[in-house]
């Protein structure tokens, strides 16, 4: 599928934009062959492929900012990009405009062990962070399963959460400041290294602005003492629905565990022959919650979190004995969506968000879809927080299958908004959702998004087409929907 | 409810057509904090009532007119509560207010502050419009976050109906301890103790005494207490709650009060009489030269607020850190983005927003 090639509201001369931007930067930091530009052709979203005009790979803020200002000058759009690990497709290339990646300014410019805060470029890994506090018994918790290769700008832009952001917050909770671009290659800072700022909390609208308001060039996160001791306990279920109950029963019971995760027989038959987790490969749904502090308080809250479990009539559980023995129960939860890919040769991943309470009614309706779309679905929940992921698995060469796929996820993703949800509670909306805003938006909020934006970037030329449908394309979705399902409209 | 809204849509149509402006009021209670009222009243205390609690879902939803009081009752049936200690400043205090003022107490440096468990709201902009932003959820990026956005932003941007906010449970077990410091030292300590896995909740630091709560389950609340060793503070509640709701000496008579919100690690800046709370990060100060204290501020990296003074100290001073020039046109493209007429609480934050 290509991304906005439809969109042609931007006349860009690519000659001149070459000529300039040469002017600008060295050699070696803007590629303009196609063979150059294929490998930016996509992000995690492989479905969407759109070749860009050009790339551009600054290696620092000033070139970051020279390239803001050709760009605004001639009007071409620009789509900032980390490490493409977006499942969204928020780093898909616009077809008339730039590709910057801020892959090459990975310093960690400080980390100061006394107020607990690093300042790192963009392009930072997310793992790399908490490595380097590593040494002083710190840091950084938010921890996308992508952690590895996911960059803190690309965290940012998305407001990325990971399996332990239950307790320990989602990356919005997590930053102190944003060092950022306007469009018009202005320097602006949003936040401080204080716990808040003059004005406006712009820094809360940065988090998860999907490189639609600034282009993000340093940020100062907050790093968290480790634990003494962490502890997972797993536990198997013959019924989804108990497992359910579970999660409920854990809340109630006045529990925040550090992680609360859920997997289903087919991500569980997934995960095991190829990590060797040591799931239970009979279970219809497993639970991973984690406890951590002190010792005298894990062993406190584990004792509660099994109450419960055998309450809500698990199967079987253990704790984890050992540390060595924790890490291999979390890696089948964090292989996840790399062991799906072995079963099939394309999925989507869907990211919407409901109550706690209806996760089980929710995987029956996926169930009954499944049948419906002839698609398998494997399921993996950031279940404390009610986030799914549906994995709907497809074969792009097989015709009509990415359609399906794409029907598919829509409906669970309805079916999110309608359970008093969110069509994305972690990857954003970018191009793959963009036009299922208008299901959860009326248009006074979304024509409020576009002057939100305009705020930022007045003529709109950050990452067009992401995020915020355009008004014409909410008035179409709206009435295909209630051709589609005239009982249900919500508007 | 519903003939409320339309009430207060007649009037904001009047008010932007005739270039009027109304001042949004819940309780009052925050009346003092920002720039001073101008423009007919608008009251709000009216539109009241939890809407909805659920919480094994950890949220609750109440009208922007809910007194804060009810609200902590209501959830504290159910052992959850408001972990960010928003100060009440009186018996009227609303849940609009809250939000609007954005205002956290002494468990913020543990926990977050109100903005970090807005999740959704429901607001009247100045077009009239009903808007909703967020929702019941955790986790929700669809769309910019504006719930986030509104809490701070002193009613200049709508009239905010509806609140979602996160609720968590209460502590199990609280100690509170005392220790004998100069400020240097506390601010040592306090910065020290941040870095490690203990359940610091709160800190308060004034004239040689540093004051630390510890909050959590009761193993771990009762190993830091051996720990650090400081002297058990009996009747602690009411400690905190008397800071929190400023009702401590220091916080009496009509010298101007000066917030300065610093990186926790700032050494001693003698600029007067100082108490210190959120394990550094947030000082207090009485009186004092405004154009000294805003420089210092800046200087350290954060930023200073008159958080009480006269209106002709607010006029003279600003109430609030002068913002960047990239940063103020920002601001005020925002404003116009909810409020085109400038109906609502105009210089609460800056002039002309
Ligand atoms: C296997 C796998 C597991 C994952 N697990 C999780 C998970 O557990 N939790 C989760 O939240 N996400 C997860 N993700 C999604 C993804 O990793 C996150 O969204 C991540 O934050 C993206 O970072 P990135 O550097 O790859 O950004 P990219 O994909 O390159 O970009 C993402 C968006 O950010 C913008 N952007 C990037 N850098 C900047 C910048 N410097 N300034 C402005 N805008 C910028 C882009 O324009 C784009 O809109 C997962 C993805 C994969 C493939």
């Amino acid at each position: 599928m290509e991304g906005n090639s439809a969109d042609r509201r931007f006349a860009v001369d690519r000659p001149t934009l070459i000529r300039r931007l040469r002017a600008v930067l060295p050699a070696q930091a803007l590629l303009v062959e196609e063979e150059d530009l294929r490998p930016y052709d996509c992000d995690g979203l492989t479905a969407y492929r759109q070749l860009p005009l050009l790339v551009a790979l600054p290696e620092n803020e000033s070139q970051a900012q020279a390239i803001l200002k050709v760009c605004h000058e001639l009007k071409a759009p620009v789509v900032a990009r980390g490490a493409a690990t977006g499942l969204s497709g928020g780093a898909t290339p616009h077809a008339d405009g730039v590709v910057v990646s801020l892959a090459r300014l990975k310093k960690i410019v400080s980390i100061d062990a006394l107020s607990r805060t690093a300042v790192v470029q963009p392009g930072v890994r997310n793992l790399a962070v908490s490595e380097a506090a590593a040494p002083y018994g710190l840091y950084y918790a938010p921890d996308p399963s992508s952690q590895i290769a996911c960059t803190i700008g690309g965290n940012v832009a998305e407001n990325s959460g990971g399996v332990h952001c239950l307790k320990y917050g989602l990356t919005v909770h997590n930053v102190l400041r944003v060092r950022g671009l306007t469009m018009a290659g202005e320097i602006v800072e949003f936040g401080n290294a204080a716990l808040d700022a003059a004005g406006y909390d712009l820094l809360a609208l940065l988090n998860g602005s999907e490189g639609l308001l600034a282009m993000i060039t340093e940020v100062t996160v907050r790093l968290t003492p480790k634990p003494q001791l962490a502890q997972v306990v797993i536990a198997s279920f013959d019924d989804v629905r108990r497992a359910g109950d579970a999660v409920a029963g854990i809340i109630a019971a006045g529990i925040i565990p550090a992680g609360l995760e859920m997997m289903d027989k087919k991500a569980i038959h997934a995960v095991e022959p190829y990590v060797n987790a040591g799931y239970d490969m009979d279970a219809e749904a497993i639970l991973l919650c984690e406890s951590d502090g002190t010792p005298e308080e894990v062993a406190e809250e584990i004792g509660r979190i099994t109450a419960v479990l055998e309450r809500s009539g698990a199967s079987a559980y253990c704790v984890s004995r050992t540390e060595a023995e924790r890490l291999k129960f979390w890696a089948g939860r964090k292989a996840a969506f790399p062991a799906v890919g072995r079963l099939t040769p394309d999925y989507l991943c869907m990211d919407g968000t409901i109550p706690r309470k209806r996760l089980a009614e929710m995987l029956q309706e996926i169930t009954l879809l499944s049948g419906k779309y002839d698609l398998r679905c494997a399921n993996v929940f950031h279940a404390g927080d009610g986030n799914l992921h549906p994995l709907i698995m497809y074969d792009a060469n097989q015709p009509g299958q990415l359609e399906r796929a794409m029907a598919f996820g829509a409906e669970i993703l309805e079916l999110s908004v309608r359970f008093g949800g969110t069509i994305t509670g972690e990857h954003g909306v970018g191009i793959e959702k963009v036009n299922l805003m208008a299901e959860q938006f009326g248009m006074a909020e979304i024509e409020t998004f576009h002057r939100l934006k305009a705020a930022f970037d007045e003529h709109g030329l950050l990452n067009p087409g992401k995020g915020v449908p355009t008004l014409a394309r909410c008035r179409e979705y709206i009435q295909a929907r209630v051709a589609r399902a005239p009982t249900a409209p919500r508007f | 409810m519903e003939t409320l809204i339309d009430d207060w849509r007649a009037r904001i149509a009047a008010a932007a057509g005739s270039g009027g402006k109304l001042a949004i009021r819940g309780g009052g209670s925050k009346c003092f904090y920002g720039g001073p009222e101008t423009g007919e009243r608008l009251d709000v205390a009216a539109y009241s009532g939890i809407v909805a609690y659920e919480p094994t879902e950890l949220v609750v939803t109440a009208r922007a007119g809910t007194g804060l009081r009810e609200l902590a009752a209501t959830l504290a049936e159910k052992g959850q509560g408001l972990v960010f200690e928003p100060p009440h400043f009186g018996a009227a205090a609303t849940v609009g207010g809250m939000l609007a003022s954005g205002l956290s107490g002494p468990r913020r440096q543990a926990v977050g502050a109100v903005r970090d468990f807005v999740l959704g709201v429901k607001l009247l902009n100045g077009s009239g419009e009903v808007l909703t932003f967020g929702g019941q959820v955790m986790k929700n990026v669809a769309g910019y976050d504006v719930p986030r956005l509104l809490a701070g932003s002193l009613g200049t941007l709508g009239v905010v109906l509806e609140v979602s906010i996160k609720v968590l449970p209460l502590p199990v077990a609280e100690k509170t301890l005392r220790f004998a410091l100069d400020e240097a030292a506390a601010l040592q300590k306090l910065n020290q103790w941040g870095g490690r896995p203990l359940p610091i909740s709160a800190s308060a630091w004034h004239d040689g005494l540093l004051t630390l709560r510890l909050s959590g389950a009761a193993a771990a609340v009762a190993a830091a207490e051996r720990e650090l060793a400081g002297e058990v503070l009996a009747d602690a509640d009411a400690f905190w709650d008397s800071l929190r709701e400023q009702k401590q000496a220091f916080f009496l008579g009509d010298a101007p009060l000066w917030r300065l919100s610093l990186p926790s690690v700032t050494p001693p800046q003698a600029l007067g009489e100082t108490l210190i709370e959120w394990g550094g990060a947030q000082r207090w100060l009485r009186g004092g030269d405004a154009r000294r204290i805003r420089a210092a501020a800046a200087k350290a990296g954060g930023h200073a607020t008159l958080f009480r003074g006269d209106d002709a100290l607010k006029t003279e001073v600003g109430v609030f850190q002068p913002l960047t020039a990239p940063l103020a046109r920002i601001h005020r493209h925002l404003k116009q983005a909810f409020d085109p007429q400038g109906v609502f609480n105009p210089g609460r934050m800056y002039p002309g927003l």
